[in-house]
């Protein structure tokens, strides 16, 4: 993958494909450099041999093939940098997703575009899962949370282009604030 | 957040269109695009987005863009499926942002499939 965002994106599947109702992303940038990537989703959970296995290549749960590398790609990102990855989960209460990166490491890959991976999610997935999102660092914090847009928009749906173009602008502009140069 | 009122705004300007779809499901055309591992490393993301953009521009209200797996061509990601009322499924491959908003315009508006992106010619080539 060549950014943060576009791992972001297949991780928030993988809660999808668990049933999540809400799912919640957020980037959290400290001041020693390290950003923080949490993608948390109330889907079915894993027990603990099975999210041990989803670190690596060879695990899945779909019964086509028998590999699966969302996981592993990100924790093989992460520990580029001196960062790691790591799955807490419980059989039928959800995963939470944490992966750390060092980003003054020459090999930490660029964040991406956040805002575009958000808005894709939410054209594709206009009744649900809910989708949040928290970016938080030394110059600020912003969120962004679907209920909201759909509580304002009521029976427009959430995938009307020009809704999903707004989210895109409005993103965009968060992350900016936050991450920005 | 930018701001709400915009959205308001949005909310008044899109109410009639939306009814409108609603109504008519059974012209709805499908656009369903390659977003596993694969698909997103391939750039399918951005292609997904051309897509709506290109919807949106044109004002086609009865159109959905949706994600779905990986079907086990990723060599040919990013693909996508176009599903026209009435009409054969027409698999694309290999796409871009620019080959999206083409299959929009020729295939989707005027009903006529870009032959040389689909699934087809890409295994011709190969052969």
């Amino acid at each position: 993958m060549r950014d943060l965002s576009l791992h972001l994106m297949d991780l928030v599947h993988n809660g999808i494909a668990a049933g999540a109702r809400h799912i919640h992303m957020s980037f959290a940038l400290d001041n020693e450099a390290w950003l923080t990537m949490v993608v948390e989703d109330d889907g079915c959970g894993m027990d603990e041999d099975t999210a041990q296995r989803a670190l690596g290549p060879f695990s899945t749960s779909r019964t086509t093939r028998k590999v699966g590398l969302g996981i592993p790609l990100t924790l093989a990102n992460a520990r580029l940098t001196g960062g790691d990855l790591t799955i807490d989960s419980q059989k039928g209460s959800g995963t939470r997703i944490t992966a750390t990166f060092r980003t003054d490491h020459i090999d930490c890959i660029p964040m991406g575009d956040v805002a575009q991976t958000v808005a894709a999610l939410v054209a594709a997935y206009p009744n649900g899962p809910e989708f949040s999102l928290a970016l938080s660092s030394p110059r600020g914090e912003e969120a962004f949370d679907t209920a909201e847009v759909r509580q304002v928009l009521q029976e427009v749906p959430l995938d009307t282009p020009e809704v999903v173009d707004w989210i895109t602008q409005s993103l965009r502009e968060q992350v900016n604030n936050v991450f920005g140069g | 957040m930018k701001s709400i009122a915009e959205l308001e705004e949005i909310r008044k300007r899109t109410l009639q269109r939306i009814n409108l779809r609603r109504e008519d499901k059974e012209s709805e055309v499908r656009i369903v695009v390659g977003m596993a591992t694969c698909g997103i490393a391939a750039g399918a993301r951005p292609v997904m987005m051309a897509f709506v953009d290109e919807i949106g521009r044109r004002q086609l209200s009865q159109v959905t863009v949706s994600q779905t797996g990986c079907i086990g061509m990723c060599r040919l990601e990013p693909m996508a499926d176009v599903f026209l009322p009435g009409e054969e499924k027409v698999t694309y491959v290999n796409l871009t942002e620019d080959k999206a908003r083409r299959i929009v315009a020729e295939h989707v508006v005027n009903g006529r499939p870009v032959t040389e992106y689909t699934i087809g010619a890409a295994d011709d080539g190969q052969a």
